[in-house]
């Protein structure tokens, strides 16, 4: 039996999870209409590659990843996009970002699946194809999966940990999914396993989930493998990836570093299924499970489409008649949605129908009394209470010197909070203004260099403006010397200018001596375009050279021609 | 003899100290003034000329050498009046001009001649384009300092405020503000 490991503080809410356990995972019906949104992920957003009128199949790319981290996006059914616009997000701010709007022909026709056997492949390949089916993290966070595959080169990877946790009140979705589908999950462990090439594995699940981890041990069990299936205490936040692999490896993973640097990496059961399914059916992510509970008749976890909207999913559950808005995620983390219309995304793996009944409107905040709940609970031992005063204060600096950064915005200071301060809420505006100064600051350094790299090549210009000035007034004062010769040679008939001997005539003297000085001037000041020739240029060039000299132009005397 | 003594030693202590007090100031020079290089930090580096200098960093320099107030850089705000007091000991003022939200410059492509008297006028080269050619702006560059606008024959530049969106929006302060109740009217 392994030696399991403590974190410090958390809290026990009430799970509710019991209600939405009673009924399999259903298939939602197809949706009258998809809003599928193309920034599902952390990293670059991806680039329509559909537009308006275009007909789709099922899983055809629709939004093209941007960069190594980012993830592709494809249609969760086959229709036709009606438009590609902005549309309500589902996030706090309730603002839009770009939508592919897909219209359900209702055949849900896939496109072409091309399952492969991620052992014949290379590794990067592996992972090429994980990014190419939009597979990201499904516990909540959706980083772009085959980021986190490639092993370190200079630590040993020594504990793949796969997270069953799930410590949320309400949400069910991974409980159901081990149950019904471990052999899947398992397997798509197996191809995390591979990548990375850890010691071993171990997945963790909170022990009020037994169905859970008996039916993972089973699979395991039944496919041969060494992963080991461990229950860990419920408590939450036991689900934070932290958290968790601190309680399976007794690694705590400093601020500054990532799990891979102390040889350990985590993944959702939910990921490790859906990358089973893009490898081994060529089914990229167009849907996820999602639990609708809260003040609904009949909760339930339901396989939903990404981007069918929210009222509809929630419609399955019957909400009762008072239900006066959708919670997506859990009571502890989760938000308020905008409105019923936001879509489902690929983080979405929990609706809420919120009603005063369920969640009592909180009495209002009062002073903070210093009581020290808040840092008890904390699981990531940072202190709230002196973190929200600085907040308060729009004292930024000094909450960065308390860490704020490390904060996982859990809410556990706040559940515990005696003065029912939403202490989470400060700290998100705390980190959202530094990130914002950031960015600003950012912008002024670009700016300062563009402005300084602006003033430096305008001085440059001037400097070289005046040399050809220089030049040119040489040129000048050479030609009218010319000039004043040829004429003094007319004088003297029987002599052409060039037949003298200049050592004999100082004014001759004087011209050769002066288109001497402006040829060294020129040689001194080469034009400023000719430094970095490449092959064909430098070719060109020399013909045209030739040429002049062809021409009786020599460059060596383009001080005559100079006007 | 014992005065000379005293006296010698003390000189000679001086001698030393002084030595290596001058060896100090030249080893350890500071370049430039910091002072200027702190109050430039604070400044929003739009280079838009509205506080009456040519630039950020001469406006830097007249604050530092006490010529100018710290009241004269609208795009700043006047969170950087604040900033600016905090850093100089001075008195915070109220801003010498109307706060304007941030803003980005949009050419009008349509209307756009070519005549690269915008790209001239740039501060940060945020404008694209050739003679006869049609410009646009590369907005991530542009600072909303608005010299492109005075220039322009055809007024085809327009100035946008910058909206909020997903990447830039903010969580709000979770104080509820107190507001004074509107005054009830006398009957």
């Amino acid at each position: 039996m392994l030696n399991l490991f403590k974190f410090k503080g958390g809290v026990k809410p009430p799970t509710n999870k019991t209600q939405s356990l009673g009924r399999p995972i259903a298939v939602a019906p197809l949706p009258s209409r998809l809003v599928v949104p193309l920034h599902q992920s952390i990293g670059g957003t991806p680039r329509p590659v559909v537009q308006a009128g275009d007909k789709v199949l099922k899983g055809q790319l629709i939004g093209e990843a941007d960069g190594w981290i980012s993830a592709a996006v494809h249609a969760p059914t086959s229709g036709t996009v009606v438009a590609v616009d902005m549309h309500v997000q589902p996030h706090p701010s309730g603002l839009d970002a770009l939508c592919v709007v897909i219209e359900p022909d209702g055949r849900d026709e896939w496109t072409t699946r091309v399952p492969v056997d991620h052992r014949a492949l290379a590794p990067e390949e592996v992972r090429e194809r994980l990014q190419q089916a939009g597979v990201v993290g499904l516990g909540g966070a959706v980083f772009p999966t085959h980021g986190k595959l490639t092993p370190s080169k200079t630590v040993p990877m020594q504990e793949l940990v796969i997270n069953g946790a799930e410590c949320e009140p309400f949400i069910t979705c991974d409980d159901l999914l081990m149950r019904e589908r471990a052999d899947e999950v398992v397997r798509g462990i197996g191809i995390f396993r591979d990548l990375l090439q850890p010691e071993k594995v171990l997945i963790g699940i909170e022990d009020n989930k037994p169905e859970a981890a008996a039916a993972m041990r089973a699979a395991v069990q039944a496919l041969g493998e060494s992963f080991e299936v461990v229950q860990v205490p419920t408590l939450y936040p036991a689900g934070g990836a932290k958290q968790l692999i601190r309680v399976l490896t007794g690694k705590e993973v400093p601020a500054s570093k990532r799990s891979t640097d102390l040889g350990v990496q985590c993944f959702n059961v939910a990921t490790a299924y859906t990358a089973w399914r893009a490898l081994a059916h060529g089914e990229p992510v167009v849907s996820r499970l999602v639990t609708v509970t809260g003040n609904v008749a009949e909760p339930c976890n339901y396989e939903v489409l990404i981007g069918t909207p929210m009222a509809e999913v929630l419609k399955l559950g019957r909400p009762h008649p008072d239900t006066d808005g959708i919670v997506m995620g859990g009571p502890m983390m989760g938000f308020l949605v905008p409105d019923g219309e936001v879509p489902v995304v690929k983080a979405t793996n929990c609706l809420i129908a919120h009603s005063e009944r369920l969640f009592p409107p909180k009495a209002p905040e009062m002073p903070c009394i210093r009581c020290g709940s808040c840092a008890r609970a904390c699981p990531h031992e940072l202190q709230p209470f002196e973190m929200y005063w600085f907040a308060r204060a729009k004292n930024f600096g000094k909450t960065q010197e308390y860490h704020i950064f490390d904060c996982i915005e859990c809410g556990c200071c706040s559940f515990v909070c005696p003065s029912r301060i939403p202490l989470v809420q400060y700290f998100r505006f705390a980190k959202s203004e530094i990130w914002a100064r950031e960015r600003e600051k950012k912008a002024a350094d670009t700016a300062k260099t563009r402005f300084e790299f602006k003033q430096l090549r305008e001085e440059r210009e001037k400097a070289e403006k005046a040399e050809k000035l220089a030049r040119a007034a040489a040129a000048q004062a050479a030609k009218k010397a010319a000039e004043a010769a040829a004429a003094a040679g007319e004088a003297a008939p029987g002599e052409t200018a060039a037949a003298v001997d200049a050592e004999t005539d100082p004014k001759k003297a004087a011209i050769a001596a002066a288109m001497a000085r402006a040829k060294a001037q020129r040689e001194a000041a080469p034009p400023r375009n000719t430094e970095q020739l490449n092959a064909v240029q430098q070719r060109e060039l020399d013909e045209i050279e030739a040429r002049r000299q062809a021409a009786g132009i020599s460059p060596a005397a383009p001080a005559e021609k100079t006007e | 003899m014992e005065l000379l003594l005293a006296i010698a030693v003390m000189a000679l202590g001086a001698v030393v100290l002084g030595a290596a007090l001058g060896y100090a100031a030249i080893k350890f020079r500071v370049e430039g003034d910091p002072l200027v290089e702190k109050i430039e930090a604070i400044l929003p580096q739009t280079q838009c000329g509205q506080c009456g200098y040519p630039g950020c960093k001469p406006y830097a320099d007249a604050i530092a050498k006490g010529e100018a107030d710290i009241n004269l850089c609208p795009p700043g705000g006047m969170e950087g009046v604040q900033r600016l007091a905090d850093l100089l000991g001075r008195e915070v003022k109220p801003l010498d001009a109307e706060e304007k939200p941030k803003q980005v410059a949009i050419i009008d492509e349509n209307t756009c001649i070519g005549c690269t008297l915008c790209i001239q006028a740039c501060p940060v080269d945020a404008i694209v384009g050739a003679a006869k050619q049609m410009h646009t702006i590369i907005a991530g560059q542009c600072t909303g300092c608005e010299l492109c606008l005075p220039p322009c024959p055809v007024e085809c530049i327009r100035m946008e405020a910058i909206t909020e969106n997903i990447d830039n929006w903010k969580w709000k302060y979770p104080v509820v503000e107190i507001k004074a109740a509107a005054p009830q009217k006398a009957a």
